[in-house]
């Protein structure tokens, strides 16, 4: 932990470093009011609190049940620094990422480190009437009523170390207001790029609200420029209205010396409709965290992700699914390859209320590994206190079907093309359920690049060349 | 062309081949028949190249190279075309990016260049027309949810596509209605040159009438115990296999 300005505190009595926690409690108390100054009012409101949370709770740990297959211990002994200053980091990403997934069209946004950067993207003029996109600073000042009704709404009160952790740092995030029946004419891309000299930390904190009957569509891509270390610890907190469609991507392509948490929650009014696909083609340590409530009746909820890793990679897929209202939809697809020594995880929550009868719920997670020393845990966790519900949830984990490659060889396809068809058509349906069709042809490519182990790197946005 | 000298395979140390023997020329149509459990299909796994059966005495060679030394894939791209038993299913994978792939290797194998997706659709389009396959089958995964016809079918189409210089047809008349039986056959014949052969493995004559041998081999416990002409297939169908059967143990 060094804080840009007064990264001379590092040289502190040791004694106070004797937990992980330590540091960031006495940087908390020492920098409290630098923070707060340097952030809205909104995002101060519920600070102390969250602090005092993660002073009570702490950084999770294995030991807990919804972290049994993330291990953070080593990534928070690194000595990151924070911005709390809010020095703004040298990097014109308007300029760096020309992103064009061939017809996109988005409209483009970035954050670097933790900060929004200044909106630059001659699209954005065009936003349809009444939509609002911006950094959380500004529209606090801006609209503070927006804010007001909806912000940390769904993620004060959880009882979560790293959600309490980013209540006490976050000091800025993205946001996207989209009014009642407004439908989004093109995707909006938010790309986090993490730029530093230094390994570094960057908590944030994204709001979107999307009223009845609106649709949007969002692509989140992370991504790392610098070769040192880098943390990032990211709450999102969705609204969808009544009737409303979200779509929610997310794709991770980042070096092997970031850590990426992500904590994504997800509000459901009736008759919405969501698909989230949580997508990790590189990365170091990521743990996903994905809460969906389902708080209307009529939900239509589809979660995919799709996970391929080697090396040492680490991806924990965390998702809960909540159905509190009849009649909703929901289901969920997750696929890991996984090769060399990486690791996967993932939890399948499902939880039926007991009101929520002619719920509908299916779950799969299949996962592939390539060598005897990939692993992967998964768990699938359904509680249901409704009668007349159908649910179902299967995970299989198993290696490249052989007669399959064989009878691929057969007609003449060598062996690494036959891997490569089955490790494609493996990942396939995750693809499939991407519905900005560009990205969809553009996600194809990249994924088998990153089968053919052209991807091994990220240069440049790889989303964007 | 294809040359087995006194062939001897295991599976999982259980030795199935017991010394075979067979010669097959350009043009020639061999039929093998035999009783459940005799090698055959494990005569066909071993020419392909599966690796789950190991060759433990004896030769093969496919035009003078040493087949046993060629990866499955390459026996492939030499002109060896199994039919099987059994085809696989393979969710995920279409059928026309499993083709291009199989046919573009083939090519390069020969240093041609790889086929315009103009072209090779319309190759498709005629060997479709030639096994009377469904367009629809076409545009699906490979095998996937096709009926058992549906797949032999399908066997046949690839072989169409690929031109074999030696096709082993592994029971592929099984599980066939007349008509698809009479289709399959149609494809084989089509396919028929002087330049290539057949082996055709089946259990009844009924496919040697659409397809004529030029001969019939009885295999039995591992080795060809019986060789003759077409008239073989009928005295089989007649009079089944325990005379064979008796004969071998007599001799033994
Ligand atoms: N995968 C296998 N594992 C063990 N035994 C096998 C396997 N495949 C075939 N066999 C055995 O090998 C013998 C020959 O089988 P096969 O070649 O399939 O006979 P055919 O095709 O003539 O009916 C049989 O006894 C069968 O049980
Ligand atoms: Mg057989």
């Amino acid at each position: 932990m060094k804080n840009n300005e007064i990264s001379t505190l590092n040289a502190a009595p040791t004694v106070r470093q004797e937990t992980l926690e330590q540091q960031y409690i006495d940087l908390y108390k020492e920098q409290r009011e630098s923070i707060k100054k340097h952030s809205s009012a909104v995002m101060n409101t519920s600070r102390d609190e969250s602090f005092a949370r993660f002073e009570a709770l702490g950084f999770p740990t294995s030991a807990l049940e919804n972290y049994k297959y993330t291990d953070l211990r080593e990534t928070l002994s690194v000595d990151y620094g924070l911005n709390i200053n809010r020095i703004s980091v040298p990097i014109n990403p308007y300029e760096v990422f020309k992103c064009d997934v061939p017809g996109i069209h988005s409209y483009l946004y970035f954050v670097v480190n933790d900060a929004f950067y200044p909106v630059n993207d001659p699209v954005h003029n065009k936003l349809p009437e009444g939509v609002i996109i911006g950094s959380v600073k500004d529209v606090a000042a801006s609209h503070p009523e927006l804010l007001r009704d909806y912000f940390g709404k769904l993620s004060t009160a959880k009882n979560d170390g790293l959600v309490a952790f980013n209540g006490a740092f976050a000091q800025d995030g993205f946001f996207m207001y989209v009014p009642k029946n407004v439908v989004m004419d093109r995707p909006v891309q938010l790309v986090n790029i993490m730029r530093s000299d230094v390994d570094t930390m960057a908590n944030s904190h994204n709001l979107i609200v999307i009223e009845e009957g609106s649709k949007a569509q969002l692509l989140v891509c992370d991504h790392t420029v610098d070769e040192v270390r880098f943390l990032s610890n990211r709450v999102t907190e969705v609204f969808v209205g009544e009737n409303a469609t979200y779509e929610h991507y997310k794709l991770e392509n980042v070096h092997t010396k970031t850590t990426n948490l992500s904590t994504l929650l997800i509000d459901q009014r009736k008759s919405s409709n969501v698909l989230a696909n949580v997508i990790t083609l590189h990365n170091g340590i990521t743990r996903n965290t994905i809460e969906i409530d389902l708080d209307g009746e009529g939900c239509d909820t589809l979660l995919c992700g799709m996970v391929i890793a080697d090396k040492k990679q680490e991806v924990d897929n965390f998702t809960s699914i909540i159905h509190n209202k009849p009649n909703c939809n929901s289901r969920e697809l997750f696929k890991y390859v996984l090769d060399d020594m990486s690791k996967g995880g993932f939890t399948g929550k499902l939880l039926v209320a007991k009101d929520a009868q002619k719920t509908a719920a299916f779950q799969t997670n299949r996962n592939i590994l390539l060598s005897k020393t990939a692993k992967m845990r998964t768990k699938p966790q359904l509680e249901i206190w409704a009668d007349d519900v159908k649910c179902s949830h299967g995970a299989t984990i198993g290696s490249l079907d052989e007669s399959a490659k064989f009878y691929m060889q057969s007609r003449g396809i060598s062996e690494k093309e036959a891997r490569l068809l089955l490790m494609f058509a493996f990942t396939n349906d995750v693809i499939e359920n991407i519905r900005i069709p560009a990205l969809q042809d553009r996600m194809k490519l990249l994924v088998e690049k990153r089968l053919r182990g052209e991807l091994s790197k990220c240069e440049g946005c790889v989303i964007c060349q | 062309m294809l040359e087995i000298k006194n062939l001897h395979a295991n599976i999982n140390g259980k030795e199935i081949l017991k010394g075979l023997d067979l010669v097959v020329r350009p043009g020639e149509i061999h039929a093998i028949m035999g009783p459940n459990g005799a090698g055959k299909s494990t005569l066909a796994s071993v020419l392909t190249g599966n690796q789950a059966f190991e060759v433990t005495h004896g030769d093969i060679t496919f035009y003078g190279k040493n087949l046993l030394e060629l990866s499955p894939e390459d026996r492939s791209r030499e002109g060896i075309f199994l039919s099987f038993q059994y085809p696989v299913e393979i969710p995920g994978v279409s059928m026309v990016n499993f083709l291009r792939a199989a046919l573009n290797e083939h090519r390069k194998y020969k240093n041609l260049e790889p086929l315009s997706a103009t072209d090779f659709l319309r190759v498709m389009r005629e060997k479709k027309t030639l096994v009377e396959m469904d367009n629809k089958l076409a545009n699906r995964a490979v095998n996937e949810g096709f009926s058992g016809g549906e797949k032999k079918r399908n066997e046949i189409f690839q072989m169409a596509m690929l031109e074999p210089r030696l096709a082993i047809l592994d029971e592929t008349d099984s599980g066939l209605d007349i008509d698809a039986l009479r289709i399959v056959a149609n494809g084989v014949n089509k396919l028929k040159s002087p330049d290539n052969a057949s082996i055709v493995i089946t259990h009844y004559q009924r496919l040697l009438d659409y397809i004529i041998p030029d001969f019939v081999h009885v295999l039995y416990d591992g080795r060809i115990v019986k060789s003759g002409g077409k008239e073989l297939a009928l005295e089989l169908e007649e009079r089944g296999y325990d005379w064979i059967k008796k004969e071998v143990e007599e001799t033994v």
